[in-house]
C-alpha cells in the first residue's frame, strides 16, 4: 500500500475508483472464463453503452447544477424517429441528419430550460413532461412505425475506424490513437512535473512517476491490441470515438473553464454564486440544453446502431444515466460531481450487465444486482458523511482533472440533509 | 395586583464550544406582568428563551429555572407548553397551506373516535379568535392573512394550549404601526387576564409604554432589572443600561485620508420582494468619500442590509425609484455583474448561505467573482488561481494548511478572511461590509478591523454595516443611522455616542 501511495501521491484515492472497476473487470474475467476481456466482447461493451455514457455526461452536469433530466430517452427517441423521417422523406445525407438532430436537440433543450431558469418551475417537473410529450411526440411523427436509416448514418452507431495504410495485422488507426494517447499521458506527466516544479511544490521521484506512467500505458496498449485484433473489419468503435472526444470536451469545460466553475458554484450555493455575479438563470438553461442536445446525439448514435428508429426507443435510458451519474459520486443536492466519475460509474454498471450476462445470469437478477450496487454505492457515501468522513465515492474520484472538491465536517451536512434521496428534494431543488 | 413570582431563572450558563453565550443569567417574573428583556444583539436574550422553552434541553445549560413554585426541567418544548409556557418566534412557525384553525390546533386535534371533530376545533377556533380580536372565518388559509393576523393567529394558537407565561420574540419586528398597536394592545388585554409575558423587543418606545418592568442583558450577563413605575424609567435609561459598555482600544491605529466624494445614493426607494406594500428602503440618501468608512448603525431588521443589497445591482427587493451617481456620473446596476463591474463589492452578513459555496476549496473561492481575471484563451489558470490565493492567504493571515483546504473546515475569521480576499480580487472601488465580524473571535476582528482599514487607506470607499455600536464607533468616519428602512441621522465620528446613535436608531422621540 506503502509503494502504491508513492506510486500515486497524493492521488490513490483518484484510482480507487477505476481500481475498483478493474477489480469487477478482473472478477468476470476469471468467471466466465475469459470471455470478458475479448476483442468482440470489448468492443461489444462500448458499442452497447457509449448512448447511456453520453447521457451521463450531460446528466453529471444537470446533477451539477441541483437539477434531474428525466426526459433524455424521450428526447433521444424523438430526435432519433425526426432524423429517420429527414432522411427517408427528405433525402437528406447523413451528415444533415445529424446536424437536423443536434439542432432539434437544441430547440428541445432551449424549451425546457426555458420552463426551469426562467419560468422557475422545478427541472423534475418540466422534465417528467417532457419524457410524456416527446414520447408521444415520437410516436406521433413515426405513427409508431419503425423508420430505418440509411447506412451512411449506420456509421455513427455501429461503424468502426476503417483499414488504411500498410498491412500490419492490426487496424493501423487503432494503433496510431492508441500510441497517440500514450504519448499524452507521458506529456502530461513531464508537465505536471514541470509544473509542480515551477510551484514550488514538491515534485514526486523520478521512479514514481516512471512506474505511474508505465501503469497508465501498458493499460492503454492493452486495450489498443484488444480493439485492433478483432475480426476482421472492427477496430475501436466510432461510438467510443464521439464518446472519449466528448468526455474530453466536457472534462475541460467542467474543470477549466468559467462555465464549468460557474455551474458548480450554482449547485454548490446558488444564493452565494448569485451575490458574487453568476447569471444563474443563464447556467441553468445551458446545462438544461446541452442535455437535450447531448440525449439528441445519443439518439443518432443508437439508431444508427439498431438500423432504424423506433417508437420504444430510449425507454429507461434517463434511469440508467441517473444511476451512473450517482454511482460516479455526484450528490443529489447539487454542486458535486465530476464527469469522469460519471463515466466510471456508468462502466461500472456496463461491466456488471456485460458480465453477468456472459455468466448466463437472466435480466430479473441482473437488475435486482444492480438495484443494490446503487443503493450500496450511495449508502457508503451517506454513511460516511454522517460520520463525518469525506464521501468515499466523492474521494474516489475527487481528484479527476484537479477539481478537487473538499470533505465536508459532519456539522455541514447534519444527518437530515442527507436523508435528501427523495423525489421530494429533487423538486425542491430547483 | 397580585404580585407573587411566577417565574425565576436562577444563574443560567450556557456555552456553546467556545463561547459562554449565557453566564450567571437571572430574572424574576411576577406573575401578571409584561416584563420586557432588551439587550444589543447577540447579547443572550435568544438563547436565554431557549432555556426557558426547553429547545435547550435541562442538562444544556446550568441554573435552575423555578415555575409556579417549583423547580421544572423541561426536556423539549412540549414539555415547557405543557407547563404553560409557550414562545412565539420572530419568524411565525405557522404553516402557509393551512387554515387558521388547522394551524391553531396542529398537534393538538381533539378527536372523536379517532377522527378529528372539525365542529369542535371550528367552534373553539372562533372563541379563541375572539380573544384575540380576529375575526376571520376559520377555514382561510394562513397565507390569505397578512402579518399581523397571523401573529394574532399564533397567540390565538398559544391560548389554545392554556398558557400561563408567553414569550413573544421581537413580536412587532415584521407589523406596521397600526398591526403593532393592536398587538401592544391585546397584549395588555391578556395582562389584565392574568397572564404573563416576556418580551423581546428593540423597540424602546414600545417597551416604555408596555412594559412593566425591564431586564437588561448585555454579553450575556444579566445587567439590572429595572421596575417602570416604580423606578421612573425612560428610554435613555434604558439605553444606558444596554450599551454601558467601556470601549477598549480594539482597533487598530488609523489616520484617515478623506479624498472626495465618489460614491453617492439619492432617494433610493426599495419595496419588499413579496410584501406588495412594505418599503424596505424609503428615500435614502448617502455618499462615500475616497479613504472614508462609513458606517451604517441599525438593529437588526431595521433595512440596513435590504438597502446595501438593493444597491448592489439590485439584489434584493423591488426596486422603485433612486439613482446612483459614481464619480460624479449616473450609473444603472440591474445586474450583481452590473455592480462588480462598476466597483462595488458586497460582503454579506451571512457567510454561510449568502456568501460562501461550503462545498468549494479556499483557492477557488478566492477567484470566484473575478475568474475573468485568470482566464486566458477560455482556459481558467488555476497555477494563476493559487498563486493568488496563496498571496491573500499570506497578506491576510488566514490561518489554513494550505489554499486546497475546503472553506467548510475554517473557523468564522477565517472564512470572512477568505471572502473578504474574493472581494478585494474583483478590485473595487467601494466595500460593502455587512456585519464583517459577526460570529468572530476578538482577534480575528482586530485583524478585519485592521484589512478594512488598509482597504480604505487605499483609497477606497467603505461601508460597513454593524449591529455593534461600539465597533461602528471605533471604526468609521461617519454614520448614518437606519429606522425601518429610513436613514435616520448621519453623525460625524467625533459627535456620535452610543446613546446618540441608539436614539436615532429606536426613533426616539426624544432624539434630535
Amino acid at each position: 500500500m506503502n509503494s502504491l501511495k508513492k506510486i500515486f501521491g497524493g492521488d490513490t484515492r483518484q484510482f480507487g475508483m477505476i481500481f475498483a472497476l478493474i477489480a469487477l473487470v478482473i472478477f468476470f474475467q476469471w468467471q466466465t472464463g475469459g470471455k470478458t476481456l475479448t476483442s468482440g466482447n470489448m468492443m461489444n461493451l462500448f458499442n452497447g453503452n457509449s448512448y447511456i455514457l453520453i447521457l451521463a455526461i450531460g446528466m453529471v452536469l444537470v446533477i451539477i447544477a441541483g437539477h434531474i433530466d428525466l426526459s433524455v430517452g424521450s428526447v433521444a427517441a424523438f430526435a432519433g424517429i425526426v432524423v429517420a423521417i429527414a432522411m427517408r422523406d427528405w433525402g437528406l445525407p447523413w451528415f444533415g441528419g445529424i446536424l437536423v438532430g443536434l439542432l432539434l436537440g437544441a430547440v428541445i433543450g432551449a424549451w425546457q430550460g426555458f420552463w426551469v431558469a426562467y419560468v422557475g418551475i422545478p427541472a423534475f417537473i418540466v422534465t417528467l413532461a417532457g419524457m410524456l410529450l416527446f414520447r408521444g411526440a415520437n410516436q406521433f411523427v413515426g405513427k409508431s412505425n419503425t423508420v430505418p436509416v440509411p447506412e451512411g448514418f449506420q456509421y455513427i452507431g455501429s461503424g468502426y475506424l476503417p483499414e488504411v495504410g500498410p498491412v500490419t495485422g492490426y487496424n493501423n488507426l487503432t494503433l496510431l490513437l492508441g500510441l497517440l494517447l500514450v504519448a499524452f499521458v507521458i506529456y502530461n506527466e513531464l508537465r505536471t512535473r514541470k509544473r509542480l516544479a515551477r510551484v514550488g511544490a514538491e515534485v514526486p521521484e523520478m521512479w514514481v512517476s516512471l512506474v505511474k506512467v508505465g501503469l497508465i500505458s501498458a493499460a492503454i496498449l492493452y486495450a489498443t491490441y484488444l480493439f485492433a485484433t478483432g475480426r476482421p473489419g472492427t477496430s475501436f468503435p466510432i461510438p467510443g470515438l464521439i464518446l472519449g472526444a466528448l468526455v474530453v470536451i466536457f472534462g475541460f469545460i467542467s474543470n477549466k473553464t468559467i462555465a464549468g466553475r460557474h455551474v458548480y458554484a450554482v449547485g454548490g450555493n446558488r444564493h452565494a454564486a448569485e451575490l458574487s455575479g453568476v447569471q444563474s438563470k443563464k447556467v441553468n438553461f445551458m446545462v438544461m440544453m446541452n442535455m437535450s442536445i447531448l440525449a439528441a446525439l445519443a439518439g443518432m448514435i443508437f439508431v444508427g446502431r439498431s438500423t432504424a428508429s423506433g417508437p420504444f426507443d430510449g425507454v429507461g435510458w434517463e434511469l440508467d444515466a441517473i444511476a451512473a451519474v450517482f454511482i460516479g459520486g455526484a450528490a443529489v443536492t447539487g454542486g458535486v460531481g465530476t464527469v469522469i466519475g460519471s463515466i466510471i460509474g456508468g462502466l461500472v454498471m456496463a461491466v456488471l450487465n456485460n458480465g453477468l450476462q456472459l455468466l448466463g445470469i437472466g435480466a430479473d437478477m441482473t437488475q435486482i444486482i444492480k438495484g443494490l450496487v446503487l443503493l450500496v454505492a450511495v449508502a457508503f457515501d451517506v454513511y460516511n458523511k454522517t460520520q463525518g468522513k469525506p464521501s468515499i465515492t466523492g474521494l474516489l474520484t475527487r481528484n479527476f482533472g484537479n477539481k478537487s472538491k473538499p470533505d465536508l465536517p459532519s456539522e455541514v451536512r447534519s444527518p437530515d440533509s442527507e436523508q435528501s434521496i427523495s423525489t421530494k428534494e429533487v423538486i425542491s431543488k430547483s | 395586583m397580585e404580585n407573587h413570582t411566577i417565574l425565576e431563572m436562577r444563574s443560567i450558563t450556557k456555552e456553546f464550544p467556545g463561547v459562554k453565550a449565557l453566564s450567571d443569567v437571572s430574572i424574576t417574573v411576577r406573575a401578571g406582568e409584561i416584563h420586557a428583556i432588551c439587550g444589543e444583539n447577540g447579547a443572550g436574550k435568544s438563547t436565554l428563551m431557549k432555556v426557558l422553552s426547553g429547545l435547550y434541553p435541562y442538562g444544556d445549560y446550568s441554573g435552575s429555572i423555578i415555575f409556579q413554585g417549583s423547580e421544572v426541567q423541561f426536556k423539549d418544548i412540549r414539555s415547557s407548553e405543557a407547563a404553560g409556557i409557550v414562545i412565539i418566534h420572530q419568524e411565525l412557525a405557522l404553516i402557509p397551506e393551512l387554515s387558521i384553525a388547522e394551524n391553531i390546533f396542529l398537534g393538538n386535534e381533539p378527536t372523536r373516535f379517532g377522527v378529528i371533530d372539525w365542529d369542535k376545533v371550528n367552534r373553539e377556533t372562533l372563541e379563541l379568535m375572539a380573544r384575540v380580536g380576529l375575526s376571520e372565518d376559520p377555514t382561510t388559509k394562513i397565507k390569505d392573512i397578512g402579518v399581523g393576523k397571523q401573529q394574532l393567529v399564533e397567540i390565538a394558537k398559544a391560548l389554545s394550549k392554556s398558557v400561563k407565561l408567553l414569550i413573544l420574540d421581537e413580536p412587532t419586528a415584521a407589523l406596521n404601526e397600526t398591526d403593532s398597536q393592536h398587538l401592544l394592545d391585546l397584549m395588555s388585554g391578556l395582562r389584565s387576564k392574568g397572564i404573563s409575558c416576556i418580551m423581546i423587543s428593540h423597540k424602546l418606545n414600545e417597551i416604555e409604554q408596555i412594559a412593566d418592568s425591564i431586564t437588561i442583558i448585555r454579553d450575556g450577563k444579566s445587567i439590572e432589572t429595572l421596575h417602570v413605575k416604580e423606578d421612573g424609567v425612560d428610554e435613555d435609561r434604558i439605553i444606558r443600561g444596554m450599551v454601558g459598555r467601556s470601549l477598549e482600544s480594539r482597533f487598530p491605529e488609523h489616520t484617515p485620508k478623506l479624498g472626495e466624494v465618489f460614491f453617492e445614493v439619492r432617494d433610493w426607494t426599495v419595496g419588499h420582494p413579496s410584501v406588495p406594500d412594505r418599503l424596505v428602503a424609503k428615500g435614502s440618501n448617502f455618499y462615500v468619500r475616497r479613504g472614508e468608512i462609513v458606517g451604517f448603525a441599525g438593529l437588526m431588521g431595521a433595512g440596513r442590509t435590504e438597502l446595501a443589497r438593493s444597491v448592489f445591482g439590485r439584489s434584493y427587493g423591488n426596486f422603485k425609484s433612486g439613482q446612483i451617481f459614481i464619480n460624479g456620473k449616473e450609473v444603472t446596476l440591474k445586474s450583481v455583474p452590473q455592480a462588480i463591474e462598476a466597483g462595488l463589492a458586497y460582503v454579506t452578513e451571512d457567510r454561510k448561505s449568502l456568501g460562501l459555496n461550503l462545498l468549494d476549496d479556499i483557492k477557488s473561492t478566492t477567484v470566484s467573482a473575478n475568474l475573468k481575471k485568470i482566464t486566458r484563451n477560455l482556459v481558467v489558470d488555476k497555477d494563476e488561481e493559487y498563486k493568488i490565493a496563496e498571496e491573500y492567504r499570506k497578506s491576510l493571515r488566514t490561518k489554513t494548511p494550505s489554499v486546497n483546504e475546503g472553506v467548510a473546515k475554517l473557523s468564522g475569521g477565517n472564512q470572512q478572511k477568505v471572502v473578504l480576499s474574493k472581494w478585494m480580487f474583483t478590485d473595487p472601488e467601494l466595500l460593502i461590509l455587512d456585519e464583517p465580524t459577526r460570529g468572530i473571535d476578538v482577534g480575528a476582528k482586530f485583524e478585519i478591523y485592521g484589512i478594512i482599514q488598509r482597504l480604505a487607506s487605499q483609497g477606497k470607499g467603505v461601508i460597513v454595516i454593524s449591529s455593534e455600536l461600539p465597533e461602528l464607533l471605533g471604526l468609521s468616519d461617519r454614520i448614518y443611522t437606519i429606522f425601518e428602512g429610513a436613514i435616520t441621522g448621519e453623525i460625524a465620528r467625533e459627535d456620535a455616542s452610543q446613546e446618540s446613535l441608539m436614539k436615532l436608531m429606536t426613533a426616539s422621540k426624544k432624539a434630535a
